[in-house]
């Protein structure tokens, strides 16, 4: 069988596309290279999605916790700690079993029914817990950054009449967002990272389209052979990481694009690790 | 553990709480708790010794071992920690058992890498499967930590390598100019300076390894979250006590105890923030030395 038929057989294996039986023996360096990379799909899907959700998430709570009334603050401030403070594994975790915890048959609410299954699945809930954990890390260096605004800036603000919804969206949200660019730079990327806990969380993979550690782990355990999968997970993870690096640097140069040469931020990869 | 426990079935209310949760599986919970902070006792300083060599490497004038810290430093950083923590138990107890198989049978003619399968000669397996549980598991922790200490060496040689950069450089050159050499500079002026610059990194990949505890029960160690599996499924009355799925009792329970652990541990460590500031040229320092004057 050459490469070209196995990448056509399982290169959307993990979202069911595809031959449907794992190849069980004779495995070859094509097979783990595809098969692995279509598991990163998943990784990507839950990355890309628990990123941009948790954006807009983490900037409402990053203005939560800068609230002066402590009715909006307190639960801000305790949001973050919750999520910053638990490890992601435990929260996955507890997230299942809370999950599973709805009525099989749904919950019936003003004469409509919800279905509450589709909760317990990969796709919907460990999303939604990478989703709360982003939004709770992104929250802190949005807040980081809504602090270090220059007060210069707010003042010469107030001076030209700016004030309330304009006053935030020119002055203060670009600010705050070129200020924190840097850290969330690092903050996507181990997001990504942590999307290979998904594989461990509990939630089980459906029809064994599972991520690309799932794929990974496949391999080790059928071959008793760790130094060929892992290492090809390595390798697409720093292609991932690369890929992103790229990207938000751009975005980086947007940002910093009125500034001159020597105050502009520089994107610093910085150790963060399991969360 | 009390004698009114004898027949739990009999029980009801506080009484039977109270003997559930003090039954023979429950003290074995608590103890696991300890597994957790065993880990994190040694590894810590494990891990900051493999830092602190790893970023003396990186430091280094000599060419290769640069490399070889340089290297170390980079490893983890595109790479997700997990496929590190997977990666390397398997690896390393292969090349463990590789290397005894070498020593103790020399003569033994079946290739170790058969197809799909990795055999050694059975006086080569460890702990020897003759041994005792207790071996099992002591090597199986002693692997996990070994690897946790790896990786967050590496991360804690990336911290240090940037502290001591951050030292200013006429501290340096001050003590050059007063003779001392470059070990002495080292010792007298780099070592005692540095740590207010590594604080925040070190504290952060404290935090970090704490976070990072669960992940023993991948490693296949019976730590905190194996039990709380193992507890909080639901039993049935062929159990002592039966009782329905609590599983999510106890991860909430794991998750208080976590965010203690945290809470507490940044309390401890904004203290040693203070205290390493007194008298440094640094922003944080300057404050303190205003406020006191």
């Amino acid at each position: 069988m050459s490469c070209w038929q196995t990448i056509q057989d399982y290169g959307l294996r993990s979202i069911g596309i595809g031959v449907n039986l794992l190849p069980k023996s004779d495995f070859t360096l094509c097979q783990q290279f595809t098969l692995i990379g279509s598991g990163l799909i998943w990784n990507v899907y839950f990355g890309a999605l628990a990123l941009a959700l948790g954006f807009v998430f983490a900037t409402s709570l990053a203005l939560a916790k800068s609230a002066r009334a402590p009715l909006i603050r307190k639960p801000a401030e305790w949001f973050i700690f919750i999520f910053r403070g638990s490890p992601l594994f435990i929260q996955f975790f507890l997230a299942y079993e809370a999950l599973q915890m709805l009525p099989r048959a749904g919950i019936t609410l003003f004469g409509l029914t919800i279905e509450t299954s589709w909760t317990t699945r990969a796709w919907a809930g460990a999303l939604f817990v990478l989703f709360l954990n982003t939004a709770a890390y992104a929250a802190e260096i949005f807040h980081g950054a809504l602090r270090s605004i220059p007060k210069g800036d707010l003042e010469a603000a107030d001076a030209y009449g700016i004030s309330g919804w304009q006053k935030f969206r020119r002055i203060e949200w670009p600010t705050m967002l070129r200020l924190a660019w840097p850290a969330y730079t690092n903050e996507a990327i181990f997001l990504f990272h942590a999307t290979t806990l998904v594989f461990f969380s509990s939630f089980p993979a459906f029809q064994q389209r599972g991520d690309a550690l799932y794929y990974a782990n496949y391999f080790a355990d059928k071959t008793f052979n760790p130094f060929v999968p892992y290492p090809i997970v390595a390798f697409y993870f720093i292609c991932l990481t690369l890929l992103l690096t790229f990207g938000f640097g751009l975005v980086n140069r947007y940002l910093n694009r009125h500034l001159p040469s020597n105050q502009k931020s520089r994107i610093r990869l910085r150790p963060q690790l399991i969360r | 553990m009390f004698a009114s426990c004898a027949d739990p079935k009999s029980l009801e209310g506080l009484t039977w709480l109270l003997c559930y949760l003090t039954s023979g599986k429950h003290l074995d919970f608590y103890w696991s708790f300890l597994t957790v902070l065993l880990l994190l006792a040694i590894t810590a300083p494990v891990a900051l010794a493999m830092g602190f060599g790893g970023a003396m490497a990186a430091r280094s004038a000599f060419l290769p071992l640069r490399l070889i810290g340089k290297g170390y430093t980079s490893m983890v950083r595109g790479v997700p920690d997990i496929v590190f923590f997977l990666f390397f138990v398997i690896a390393l107890d292969q090349a463990i058992e590789w290397s005894v198989h070498q020593i103790r049978c020399p003569d033994w003619t079946e290739p170790i890498r058969n197809g799909l399968e990795f055999r050694v000669c059975p006086q080569a397996k460890v702990p020897l499967s003759s041994s005792a549980q207790i071996w099992h598991q002591a090597y199986g922790f002693a692997l996990a930590i070994f690897t946790f200490a790896i990786v967050f060496g590496a991360f804690a040689a990336n911290v240090l390598y940037g502290a001591m950069n951050a030292v200013p450089r006429p501290q340096l050159e001050t003590g050059e100019a007063y003779g001392m050499s470059q070990g002495q500079v080292f010792r007298r002026i780099l070592l005692p300076q540095m740590w207010v610059y590594a604080l925040p990194g070190l504290s952060n990949l404290w935090m970090i390894l704490i976070k990072a505890t669960p992940l023993l029960f991948l490693l296949g160690v019976k730590d905190i979250v194996y039990w709380a599996r193992e507890l909080g499924g639901s039993k049935t009355q062929a159990y002592e006590y039966p009782h329905p799925d609590w599983r999510l009792w106890y991860f909430l329970g794991l998750l208080v105890f976590y965010l203690l652990f945290t809470r507490l541990s940044e309390l401890v460590l904004g203290r040693i923030g203070a205290r390493l500031s007194r008298g440094q040229a640094t922003a944080a320092g300057e404050a303190m030395r205003k406020a006191g004057a």
